[in-house]
């Protein structure tokens, strides 16, 4: 079978860990998320070239990057790469013309300039050609870095932390470009971000990396949603992640019963764990649902817990509520509901609800300390 | 005036920059860019000229270029003529002692290229000549000018080491600074006040010209 987008595999120990395996194919948006120090940009920077791996085997499309078994490491202008870099890296003495014209070594001289305008255009900086980079806005300078990775007609687009250096508004949009652009592209786009909101949105896939290891890849929803690890859980900030243990099975009714403390809570059925064995388990904010405090609600039968709310914070939004189940065994739940919702039962710090903790939302992990 | 000297010194001066000039950019590129085992130490020897009295230097470039020296009768071969004492040992004598004002500014342009920006250039699929003429350079060329302009001035008004090593003959090694000590010693006041204050006045425009591409070029590129 003909291998396209991207495989990637890296290995080493000094001076920084790696241990990644990575795959994404064109069209799609693979996004490298984790902690600071966790590799992200250095994979970005190893596909491109500018890391020396010890390691590793990178191959794009068809063609053979690095390949260390067999000594082949191409250097990085012999890789065909769009890379948008954190800052943009615009060539300050050039105008934005010239940024982009300065990625089209491929074509004749006399029709760099013209092609760098119609790739401005596409990028919707029509008009501002002749400005220098220090005379462009943030988006307006993410546009020209997005316009010169492209010139080049990459086999891959690399983006480190395209969206960190340009306010909120400008985000949005820019966002909407990218998921436009994606679908305009026939290569591999790799996302290097830390914010994992920003992942869950454009991504088509995630790999979280932690201390140059990946931990898990898959669609967002399945890392967020099952996690293969209770660290990777806490690694995509999942606040309701506990320790429990399992004392039934009721595959008839297909279920499983997960002791929480002293409290039962009915989980989907799970063989895969055996009666009495320690275990983590979560479920995430939004799948812990508010019973409306003046009306009875249908769900309420679906392992309820009632407690009182000792933290109330604003996101957006949504309403981040901490709600203490027991103050002795130090039982707390985090439940994530939209603004409306909150305002309609008058949640507030102090008040008692009650909530279900929805059973197909429920994951369980393998045990660990989670300390 | 002496013009035969101040020729002599603007010929000295503009070979010792054609020569460093590559030098200077090799040099300073390498020092800015890499990491290596020994490099506080070589940077080091290439800054001693800066501390070392020149007569000291020129003590040492007139025992090692001299015919008592191996390197000295190499040299003397290989060129058909004892090197101290002539132009062509003055030049030699000239690019060393300026090897760190040719280096320095260099290195310290080359350092304050973002590395993103070479490696973005190096994305664009430019090898690496390409880069550091399309890129590189365009960005450090206020370091690599205000370096000439430097060796060249400090060339034009350098004493001890053209003493010691070139001595004082007319027309081959009589530079102007040593054609201003000449004058005074023959109490001609008048030359020595003409050349001096050509020295000076050549020496704050070579300054103010440096200071002045450099507020410039921060201005547009930061």
């Amino acid at each position: 079978m003909v291998e396209t987008g991207l495989k990637l595999c890296l290995k080493q120990d000094h001076p920084i860990k790696l241990d990644i395996n990575l795959r994404c194919q064109n069209n799609e948006i693979l996004a490298l998320v984790g902690p600071s120090g966790g590799g992200k940009s250095t994979v970005l920077r190893a596909i491109a070239g500018l890391y020396p791996i010890q390691q590793g085997y990178i191959s794009c499309q068809q063609e053979l990057w690095l390949d260390t078994v067999n000594t082949i490491n191409r250097p990085t202008h012999q890789r065909a790469v769009g890379l948008v870099f954190q800052n943009y890296a615009l060539f300050p003495h050039c105008s934005a013309q010239e940024n982009v014209a300065m990625s089209l070594g491929h074509l004749p001289k006399n029709k760099r300039l013209q092609q760098a305008i119609i790739l401005l255009e596409k990028v919707h900086l029509k008009g501002l050609e002749q400005r220098y980079p220090r005379q462009l806005s943030g988006g307006q300078q993410q546009r020209v870095a997005v316009a010169r990775a492209l010139a080049r007609e990459p086999k891959i687009l690399l983006l480190d932390e395209p969206f960190s250096a340009v306010d909120q508004v400008t985000r949005r949009r820019l966002y909407k470009e990218l998921i436009q652009l994606r679908d305009s592209l026939a290569m591999p786009i790799i996302l290097v971000t830390h914010d994992l909101d920003e992942a869950n949105l454009l991504a088509d896939r995630l790999c979280l990396l932690y201390h140059g290891v990946s931990l898990q890849s898959g669609t967002p929803m399945e890392v967020v949603t099952s996690p293969a690890t209770a660290q990777v859980a806490k690694l995509m900030n999942q606040q309701n992640i506990f320790v429990g243990k399992i004392v039934a099975h009721q595959p008839k009714k297909n279920i499983s019963l997960l002791s929480w403390h002293d409290r039962l809570i009915e989980v989907g059925y799970q063989s895969g764990y055996d009666l009495g064995e320690r275990l983590c388990w979560m479920i995430p904010e939004t799948d812990v649902i508010l019973h409306r405090r003046y009306q009875v609600s249908k769900g309420e039968r679906e392992n309820p817990f009632s407690g009182i709310i000792i933290d109330y914070m604003l996101l957006g939004g949504y309403v981040s509520v901490l709600i203490e189940i027991d103050k002795k065994r130090k039982m707390k739940l985090t439940m994530s509901v939209p603004l409306h919702v909150a305002r309609r039962n008058g949640l507030k710090k102090g008040i008692v609800i009650t909530v279900t903790l929805l059973t197909k939302g429920i994951h369980l992990m393998p045990f660990e300390s989670l300390r | 005036m002496d013009w035969e000297s101040l020729l002599l010194s603007i010929k000295l001066s503009t070979l010792t920059v054609i020569f460093l000039l590559p030098v200077g950019i090799i040099l300073g590129r390498y020092l800015a860019y890499r990491q290596f085992y020994g490099k506080s130490l070589l940077q080091a020897l290439l800054a001693i000229p800066l501390v070392l009295p020149p007569t000291v230097l020129g003590y040492y470039l007139l025992v090692f270029l001299g015919q008592s020296s191996s390197l000295g009768r190499g040299l003397e071969a290989l060129f058909g003529q004892t090197l101290v004492f002539s132009f062509e040992g003055l030049v030699i004598a000239s690019i060393i002692f300026n090897l760190p004002f040719a280096i320095q500014p260099m290195q310290r342009a080359f350092e304050s290229i973002p590395r993103e920006i070479r490696e973005a250039g190096a994305c664009c699929g430019l090898s690496p000549i390409k880069v550091l003429l399309k890129i590189e350079l365009p960005l450090a060329w206020t370091g690599i000018i205000s370096a000439m302009v430097m060796t060249f001035a400090h060339t034009l008004g350098e004493f001890g080491v053209v003493l010691m090593v070139g001595g004082n003959i007319p027309g081959e090694t009589r530079t102007i600074a040593i054609a201003i000590y000449d004058r005074v010693q023959a109490f001609d006041n008048q030359a020595a006040a003409t050349m001096s204050a050509f020295l000076l006045i050549f020496s704050v425009i070579a300054i103010s010209f440096t200071y002045l591409v450099t507020e410039r070029h921060k201005k547009y590129y930061g």
